[in-house]
């Protein structure tokens, strides 16, 4: 791989210990990769956030570094709500460790706001072109795909390095001829809400890592993308996709010949699947905002729970700023008994593992939840998610 | 008959691997050799350095100051982190050589300073035995069994 004068003089550590092992990070995966060359990023979304997946190892290692990041840097969700965690039943001890990773993030300057919807609170942090070091598989496909940024799949360290350089390696989806769709997905029906989670489930376990591209009958809500690509992230590896006529670079790219044909059968399949875990429990919990539900999701759930309690716990997950920005919408949410939580979400929080079976709209979260948290899931739309007791 | 031999006598001839240098730094241990790829999160355990997972070729084994050498990382990618715990535990391999690098093992060999090669001709696996003495140059991309 190319290095300019100065990117070799971090590497040999003359900018101190700290950049020269984020320089090497980045120079190493460039070389298993195939890179040419590092090139400058726009932002970076650091993930390694929530106690619950990094434990005292990750911790140590955040602790451990010296020095400021050079690009606008934000947090993957953390493993509690920040400020509320009591109430979603976490406890003191982990409390005190999350405070402590956030913490040591906020020391190298990263903006400690946690989400994996970093495109919902700053347009800055990523525009049509840009490249980025980004490691939220959900927020990876969304950038990419509906925003057509470039970023690869970063792991936590790699993206920190990237955040402390403001470079990373040029590989991967950074370059046009690793953007092409290589399978091609019809659905013969059309679809709304949830479905496009279920199809996510469907289509990310066909297409593996490789670059999907859908003929749909109905136009997607970008929050309905969202939904996609989070759950082709889980049921796969995929990182970007196109939507003929739809996202941003899907005009110049031309149909797979090798395409799958999905049925409004198989979509219905996946609400009937139950959590697979065959855990024999009912749900308990309703949890929604996996991704972080946007201002439009936010009203759906606000209208949704207008004149009745729902029948189950419900939590509803968004960021930070989501929730400041909309005090009137999270106030018709709460009013019903429903809590909306910020900063983190069903799958990171250890607060979920004590529930039976979870309800929710997420084709992300439904993979995800059995795994993660040995919790049972199912999968349905936002007005069974959100149903009082008499309309079930 | 003779081709053991011949294996034999090429095994003795070898005494440098070059490989594509991962993580700097150079150190030198006794080889413990797998097949199998390995998870660091779930299947070492950081306290003692002791392989934990159930079935695998080294379970029991402990790799703290020993040369690993096995064909790739694999699993979750707080396996970085937790090879950076064993080096502050003290249970870390000393070095690490495999097949092929990927990013969990390469990256948790760099923050822990631990030195790595990889893709090294002969294979590794092939012709380095769980006991032989090894020294590992990861900033030059060899080994030299001693």
């Amino acid at each position: 791989m190319h290095l300019t004068q100065e990117e070799e003089s971090i590497l040999e550590g003359d900018s101190g210990p700290t950049l020269k092992k984020a320089m090497e990070i980045l120079t190493t995966l460039g070389d298993i990769y195939g890179a040419d060359s590092l090139i400058p990023v726009k932002s970076a979304q650091i993930a390694g956030v929530s106690y619950k997946t990094i434990g005292d190892a990750g911790l140590e290692w955040i602790s451990d570094l010296e020095g400021t990041v050079v690009v606008p840097s934000i947090l993957n969700p953390a493993g509690m709500d920040l400020e509320r965690w009591q109430e979603m039943g976490v406890d003191a001890e982990f409390a005190s460790k999350q405070a402590s990773i956030i913490e040591a993030y906020r020391r190298l300057g990263v903006r400690c706001e946690c989400t994996c919807t970093p495109y919902y609170i700053d347009k800055e942090l990523a525009a049509f072109g840009d490249h980025l070091a980004w490691s939220e598989s959900s927020a990876i496909s969304y950038a990419n795909s509906v925003i057509g940024a470039r970023t690869n799949r970063e792991g936590g360290p790699s993206a920190l390095s990237a955040a402390l350089i403001g470079k990373t390696a040029n590989y991967g989806y950074h370059l046009d001829e690793n953007r092409i769709p290589t399978i091609g997905f019809e659905v013969d029906c059309k679809l709304t809400g949830a479905d496009y989670g279920a199809l996510g489930c469907l289509a990310g376990a066909e297409a593996g890592s490789g670059v999907p591209m859908f003929r749909l009958r109905s136009k997607p809500y970008d929050t309905e993308l969202k939904a996609l690509g989070a759950a082709m992230a889980a049921s796969g590896a995929v990182a970007l996709y196109h939507v003929e006529g739809v996202t941003p670079e899907s005009g110049h790219q031309e149909f797979p010949d090798e395409t799958i044909i999905i049925e409004r059968r198989q979509i219905d399949d996946v609400f009937d699947e139950g959590c697979g875990k065959e855990c024999g429990n009912e749900p308990d919990l309703v949890a929604l905002g996996c991704p972080h539900y946007s201002a439009s999701e936010l009203e759906e759930a606000a209208r949704l729970l207008e004149d009745h309690t729902p029948a189950k716990e419900v939590w509803i997950c968004t960021s930070r700023r989501v929730r400041d920005a909309n005090p009137g919408l999270v106030r018709r949410i709460e009013d019903s008994g429903a809590k909306v939580f910020v900063d983190t979400c069903m799958v990171v929080s250890p607060a979920t593992d004590r529930f039976g079976c979870v309800l929710t709209d997420s084709g992300k979260a439904f993979k995800y939840v059995p795994n993660l948290c040995g919790v049972g899931a199912r999968i349905a739309h936002i007005n069974e998610c959100l149903a009082g007791e008499d309309s079930d | 008959m003779h081709t053991l031999t011949n294996a034999w006598q090429e095994r003795i001839a070898i005494r440098t691997l070059k490989g594509r240098p991962i993580s700097r730094g150079q150190a030198e241990g006794e080889a413990l050799v797998t097949n199998q790829s390995i998870s660091f999160l779930g299947s070492i355990d950081p306290d003692t350095g002791v392989v934990v997972e159930k079935g695998h070729e080294l379970e029991g084994k402990d790799v703290t100051g020993k040369v690993l050498v096995f064909p790739s990382g694999k699993g979750s990618t707080v396996g970085s982190y937790v090879m950076y715990q064993l080096k502050k535990n003290g249970t870390a391999p000393a070095a690490v050589i495999n097949r092929s690098a990927e990013p969990i093992v390469a990256v948790g060999a760099i923050i822990s300073d631990i030195p790595m090669v990889d893709s090294t001709e002969p294979d590794a696996i092939d012709t380095i035995r769980t006991g032989d003495r090894v020294r590992v140059d990861g900033t030059r991309g060899a080994v030299d069994i001693l």
